[in-house]
């Protein structure tokens, strides 16, 4: 149905033809020529047959991810592989090998991000998927769905750096002798206990209290999909499996989870991929300080604090390196479903 | 029998009861908290305002006025809706061309290339800034609205792409047949039928955008920066939680203001919202 780009005939296009004759027969007399030649005629033979209406709509969404996605991603793998400085490449830049990559993997931030991308990619998946199964499940079995559904959603629809406040005046700190205006220490104050500041509690309070954050803003997302899911599963099946007597605990073990676990690792694919560039919340909550650091808010300050593009380049490769294994499984997904078309 | 079985259901009630809790009362709080007297948010916990909830004299629009007016947010607010509006509607716009391309032309290295398309959604934008930044700095895009339209557009476009793609695949292959033998080219049969029968989808996607834009710090500190003329609500707020980190009530007040928007977006078309997700994540 597209249609194709007619050679337009006129005065000028006979001289082009003429010129073009001339070059070919010079270049016919060697054999490179002759490659050059065949080489230069399949092009405009794909030229010709290209479809140019086809190319019309697809190509300024690949002009633009070429320029903003895939040239970059190129040369930022390169760029990790020289020195110090803001400029691309140049005079001031020198090759500098692996020194930006030993960097990556021994310096002792870099090592406290890479540990603690790990906790938050273990724990954010976990809880995320788990709570958001569990609610999608227990709240299809009561009344008040629509309004609860509602409330854990809001903060998918808010900005992490909006969230980030939300929960750095939960977590707000004041001496003992004062009121606390942070509820979680006006809760432990409450029941006697000694406040505690913590987003400055080491190393695993604070990371614990991000990576909360961080599920408070995405288990709502979870749980719709789930819910969706949920829904999907045929009722007679659970009812089959209740009059054959098994327990509201075995239905769910047995029934429907089998029956969601395609659903979970779609959704804990995502979680995992949104968590490895976990950056928003950080930044916002303690800039990486007391041992909090994450990769993405290092490779930032790297590049914008230190000004080294070098091994800011080699930080977001590691990002990269982490998430490449999801793309793969992304495009498999994709292929398997084209498979039917 | 009936008694014994609400009994049995009020462990369910009461996690529900639980999350909820904790999904709603911080929120309540920053929006308590945004309302009260300066002195008062540093002195006590928001939660001293109810049993004195009607005695009046304890909320005031002071904070929100000191925001929007003395610490710039007004400004920051015009800058988001600046920045998000067109970003996304130039990247629905053109996703919206590139998955009728996939989806309905034919041209050799078609899959292959939707097939990028598909991979690069989950590219770590950190990847993608080292390089663009200089030239962005060469030709004078950093730090202008163009530059970041460009770049919204551009990091929005496969996800968006995907998600129109996955609406016009189903539209039904006889639509465009009868098209074509009323002699419509493929850019008419794309402006008057695809496009008026695509709109419930692109509503979706281009609210899913927005709020991504919208919400988004990142991709605004890289090419706007703190520039005060121009940068985005979510940088200034991460700005002023760098400056005035204890001043709690310009900070909530700060926050709302951002999520105002958002909140609204979300109650008046959360239908749309959700249908945006499951397209992506279900079928994806």
């Amino acid at each position: 149905m597209a249609g194709e780009l007619q050679p337009s005939g006129g005065k000028a296009s006979k001289n082009r033809a003429r010129i073009g004759e001339r070059i070919a027969a010079r270049l016919d007399r060697s054999a490179p020529g002759r490659w050059v030649l065949r080489t230069g005629r399949a092009i405009a033979r794909w030229l010709r047959s290209v479809r140019w209406n086809s190319w019309a709509f697809v190509a300024p969404a690949l002009l633009l991810i070429g320029f903003f996605l895939v040239y970059p991603t190129v040369t930022t793998v390169v760029r990790s592989f020289f020195g110090r400085g803001t400029s691309l490449f140049g005079p001031n830049v020198e090759y500098v090998g692996l020194t930006n990559w030993k960097y990556v993997f021994t310096n002792e931030i870099m090592l406290t991000s890479l540990r603690n991308n790990a906790l938050w990619a273990v724990l954010f998946t976990a809880c995320t998927v788990g709570f958001g199964l569990v609610l999608a499940v227990m709240l299809d079995r009561v009344k008040y769905e629509k309004i609860a559904k509602s409330i854990i959603f809001i903060p998918a629809a808010i900005s992490m750096v909006g969230a980030s406040i939300i929960w750095k005046f939960i977590y707000a700190y004041k001496p003992a002798h004062l009121d606390q205006i942070g509820l979680l220490n006006g809760i432990v104050v409450a029941f006697g206990g000694e406040p505690l500041g913590w987003l400055i509690q080491r190393p695993w309070v604070n990371n614990l209290c991000l990576i909360a954050v961080g599920v408070w803003i995405w288990t709502g997302f979870c749980m719709i999909i789930f819910s969706a899911a949920y829904k999907n599963i045929p009722k007679a099946l659970l009812e089959a499996a209740r009059i054959d007597g098994a327990n509201e605990w075995r239905v769910f073990r047995n029934v429907i989870l089998p029956l969601l676990g395609p659903t979970a690792g779609v959704v804990a694919t995502t979680m995992v991929v949104q968590v490895l560039k976990v950056f928003d919340i950080v930044y916002v909550m303690t800039n990486g300080n007391y041992s909090t650091e994450v990769i993405a808010n290092r490779m930032y300050k790297e590049m914008f604090n230190y000004n080294n593009y070098g091994r800011a380049s080699a930080i977001a490769v590691v990002l990269l390196i982490l998430i490449v294994p999801f793309m793969i499984v992304n495009i498999r997904r994709f292929v398997s479903q084209e498979g039917g078309r | 029998m009936k008694p014994r079985k609400a009994v049995a259901r009020t462990p369910l009630h009461l996690a529900i009861l639980f999350f909820v809790g904790v999904w709603f009362i911080p929120t309540l709080g920053l929006l308590i908290t945004s309302f009260r007297d300066p002195s008062n948010v540093a002195g006590s916990g928001w939660w001293t305002v109810f049993p004195r909830l009607f005695s009046g004299g304890q909320f005031s629009l002071q904070n929100y006025v000191g925001v929007l007016r003395d610490q710039g947010l007004g400004i920051a607010f015009r800058n988001s809706l600046i920045i998000s509006v067109p970003a996304t509607a130039i990247s629905t716009f053109i996703a919206s061309f590139a998955a009728f391309g996939f989806a309905w032309m034919r041209f050799s290295g078609r899959r292959v290339l939707f097939m990028m398309v598909v991979g690069l959604m989950v590219i770590p934008l950190q990847m993608t800034f080292i390089p663009v930044l200089p030239i962005y700095s060469k030709l004078g895009l950093a730090g202008t609205f163009p530059g970041i339209w460009l770049a919204h557009t551009a990091y929005g476009l496969p996800l968006t792409t995907y998600l129109v793609h996955n609406f016009m695949s189903g539209i039904p292959k006889d639509l465009f047949d009868s098209a074509a033998i009323d002699g419509a080219s493929p850019f008419k049969t794309f402006s008057r039928i695809v496009m008026p029968i695509s709109v419930p989808a692109l509503a979706s996607v281009f609210i899913f955008q927005f709020l991504w834009i919208w919400n988004d710090l990142i991709v605004g500190l890289v090419y706007l920066g703190a520039l005060p003329n121009v940068a985005p609500i979510t940088v200034s707020i991460a700005n002023l939680v760098t400056n005035r980190g204890q001043d709690w009530e310009l900070l909530t007040a700060a926050a709302f203001v951002s999520m105002a928007l958002p909140l609204v977006v979300f109650f008046s078309l959360q239908r749309y919202f959700v249908r945006g997700i499951l397209a992506g994540s279900v079928k994806g």
